[in-house]
This record gives C-alpha cells, structure tokens and sequence, in this order.
C-alpha cells in the first residue's frame, strides 16, 4: 500500500524536477541568446524567471506544511530539507541566466569584440553540471553529484583565465572595455551557476548519504 | 555524546526469554548509560515492554516466565540468588501507562515507599515528599492539599504523583512504561520536561510507541523487531540516519 505521504513525497520531486528542467532551459537559452546574438530569446529568458520565482514559493510552502504536517524523520526530513535547499540554489540559477540574458540585451546593441569560444565552453560545462546533478537527484547517485562537484574547477578556472584575457584586451585598446566588462560579468554569472550546481550536488549526497561534504575542498573525491 | 559516554550502570548480556514455549527475546545485549535516557521503541509485541520488566524482575510475578542470559546493575547480577527482589525494585522504580494512584492522600502515596522502609518520622518524610513532589514537578500545583485524595487530581497530575512515589525511595533506574500514552499533549510536555529534569538524579529508560516523544526526551534509542534489538545507538543518529533499512522504515512509518 502507498501511503499519502510517499504521494506527498513523490508530488514534492516532481515539482523540483519541473523547476530543475525550467532552470536548464533559461542557461541554454540565454546562452543561445548571447551566442547567437538574439535578443527576442534574450527577452525570454528574463521574464520567464518569473515561474522560477513562483516555483520557488510554492515548493517552500510545500515543504513547509510536510514538516508541519507529517513530523518526518530521517531519509524524508533529508529530502524535505534538501528540497528546499535545491529549489533556492534553482532560483539564483534562474537569476544568474536571466543576468546573461540580459547582459546578452547589451551587447547585441554593439559590435561584436571577439568570436565566443570559452563562454560557450563553460557555458556547456555548466549545463552539463545542472543535468548531472538533475540526474543525481533523481536516480539516487552520489556519486555522479561528486563528479559534478569536481568539474566546478573547470568552471573556475576558465573564469580566471577569461578573466585575464578580457584584462589584457581593455589595456590594449580602452575601446574595448564597456563590452569586456560586460563579458567578465557574464563568465560570473556562470561562475556563479557552476558554484551553485556544486551546492545541489553537495546536497544531493547529504540526501543520500546523510554525509555532509561541504566546505571540504581540500578532501573532495 | 556516544555509546561510550560513561561505564554503563546496566548491562544486559546475552538475554534470552520466554513466555511459555514462545520466546519474546532473543539474544539482547545491551548497556544503559547512566544519567542518560534510554528510549525502547518498536512495534508492538515486539518486546521492549518485555525487556523493559526484566530489569527489575517484574517477569518474575509470571509463573510460565524463563529467562536466559545477565543483567547487572553496577556490575551485580541481579538474578543471582541472593538478591532481594524488594530492594531490586526500589533501586529500579517504575511508571505505568495508565496513573496508578493509591485511593490515599497525596501525601500518603509518596510516604507509601518511605514507611515501608521504615521512615516514619514526621519530619523526615515532609522533607522527602516535598523534594519528590517538587522533583516531580507537583509541589507548586498540590502543596496546599497534601491530605486531598489522589484519585482527585487529573490524569496528568497522578502521573506526576506516581513519578513522584517512584523517586521519594531515591532509585537509581527508573523504568516508564509508555507514561504518556493516556495523556493530552500539555500534561505529556510536562512529563518529557520532566524526564529531561530527572536524568540529573536518575537513569531513564522509557517505552514509547510516540517516535517525537523519544527524539524529544531521550539521548539513547533501542529499535526492536520480533523480539531481536536491531539497532541501538544515539537518538540523534536513529533519527537523523539509522544503520539499519528496517529500523529507518518503523520510524518513518513504513512498516509496524
């Protein structure tokens, strides 16, 4: 016999895996945006945040009355918690694409400084990680959340190096600088995106392993 | 706070028992922190209230009872001949489900204990039953009636009362027997603020069949099944991330 509460907990993961897939769509899209140079997609990305926002309210609330509600214990009360950890690190995803977007708004206006090869590479990477941790969450594997842990280096060090090209760039030619500021934003934003899907897997292995692996940079997998 | 924490004052070894031809436990072994409260859980008849009678030798009152294994208490077996069961079960008190006052005064059922004893002097018992009400948490509710009856308070005052009559023989183990369960919320809270107080003076060791209750009031948790301790460790860890699947599907609800 199901209980009511498994069809709680089930309803619960299906409204984070609905968040999660939004989430993944607004990072390609707004990558697709600044790529490709489109500003309708651009426009998109940034008012669809707002389904993220009010999925983010109502997973909450959801959470919240469960543990009102239903008192749960050890494996529920990791999930019920850890949703509500996963569904905050989704929304700032969510803001970090619309940000991408909107920077992408920017630079569409101007011409282009330099053909994109690391932003789409980190952009993938960051992807890659939001897929992973999706998957991770959803077929209960930890350890394919440690793997996405590991690539976040990749994410940051490809930030520091764009973070020096795009230095270099503004020194040679000041002509440069609005439209390379506006570029190192957005290798933050996905900076940025990379260290919050890290925070998802790091949550997703403390869903099921009940080990907490944060702040332990020095002994990660 | 581990299973460590403290030599255990008792320690079950190898325990085996039956009711007739049936045996209710298997092989239990067992130590109970002192200062500390133990909490049995487990669906029902699954043995804990079983076990939880073995250790004052309340099983010895059934005549069909066989038992196997130790139980010491500060290292004594207290199966060993010459224990005296009387003195057993004052050092190891117990508190029943449902209030069991004596159709006595309040004062009187505290005294119960202390005249058996032999103390009967004026003075001395005032003072013990006042320091057993006030560790009770009845003092303040009931010190301008001492003489009422008992049976005159509500059921979660007569559960104090008889905590209270437990402690006045100052035990070193006291036994619950689910004391909440025929209990409303606000007399149950007092109860489990009150186990918390009593774990300065004494050990604990409680049955309950409320899982809150024992995240709540206890620093050690039991998990039995069929007659078999599947799993003991620290409340935090029973509750938060068992060892066991069978132990984590009773307390989430699962099974049982």
């Amino acid at each position: 016999m199901e209980l009511h509460f498994d069809q709680e907990l089930a309803q619960l993961k299906e409204r984070l895996l609905l968040m999660s897939s939004l989430t993944e769509q607004s990072v390609a899209q707004a990558l697709k945006a600044l790529v490709q140079r489109d500003d309708a997609l651009a426009k998109k990305v940034d008012a669809d945040d707002d389904a993220l926002d009010r999925l983010q309210v109502e997973i909450d609330d959801r959470c919240i009355r469960l543990l009102a509600l239903r008192q749960p214990l050890a494996r529920d009360l990791r999930l019920i918690t850890m949703a509500m950890k996963i569904c905050t690190d989704m929304e700032r995803i969510g803001d970090q694409a619309s940000g991408i977007a909107r920077r992408a708004l920017e630079l569409n206006s101007q011409p282009e400084l330099k053909p994109l090869v690391d932003i789409p590479r980190m952009g993938e990477i960051c992807q890659s990680m939001i897929r992973d941790v999706l998957d991770a969450f959803v077929y209960a594997k930890p350890e394919l959340a440690r793997q996405v842990i590991q690539r976040d280096e990749q994410v940051d060090h490809l930030n520091k190096q764009l973070q020096r090209e795009l230095t270099s760039f503004m020194i040679e030619d000041p002509g440069t600088i609005t439209r390379a500021l506006v570029l190192m934003r957005v290798a933050r934003n996905l900076e940025r995106i990379g260290d919050h899907a890290t925070n998802i897997a790091e949550e997703v292995v403390y869903l099921y392993e009940a080990r907490d692996i944060r702040h332990q940079h020095a002994d990660r997998p | 706070m581990d299973n460590t924490d403290g030599k255990p004052i008792v320690e079950i070894s190898g325990l085996n028992f039956w009711y007739g031809s049936k045996q209710a436990l298997f092989d239990i072994n067992l130590g109970i922190a002192p200062n500390r409260a133990t909490a049995f859980i487990g669906p029902s008849g699954c043995g804990k209230s079983t076990l939880l009678r073995c250790l004052n030798r309340m099983n010895d009152l059934n005549d069909e009872q066989r038992i196997e294994g130790i139980i010491t208490m500060h290292g004594v077996d207290i199966r060993a001949p010459e224990v005296d069961v009387i003195e057993l079960r004052k050092r190891v008190g117990m508190v029943f489900q449902k209030s069991n006052p004596f159709p006595k005064s309040i004062f009187e059922n505290v005294a119960y204990g202390l005249r058996i004893q032999g103390k009967n002097k004026k003075a001395d018992l005032e003072e013990r039953i006042e320091a057993s009400l006030r560790r009770a948490a009845l003092w303040e509710e009931v010190k301008d009636r001492l003489h009422d009856s008992a049976l005159a308070l509500s059921g979660g005052q007569q559960q104090r009362l008889c905590i209270a009559r437990t402690i006045a023989v100052e035990p070193d183990v006291v036994l619950m027997d689910e004391p909440c369960s025929a209990l409303d919320p606000t007399a149950t809270a007092k109860i489990e603020e009150l186990i918390q107080n009593l774990k300065k003076f004494y050990t604990i060791v409680i049955v309950t069949h409320n899982m809150q209750q024992a995240t709540r009031c206890s620093d050690f948790t039991a998990f039995f099944y069929l007659g078999r301790l599947v799993e003991f460790d620290t409340t935090e860890r029973i509750f938060t991330n068992p060892a066991n699947k069978q132990t984590e599907d009773y307390i989430t609800g699962r099974f049982g």
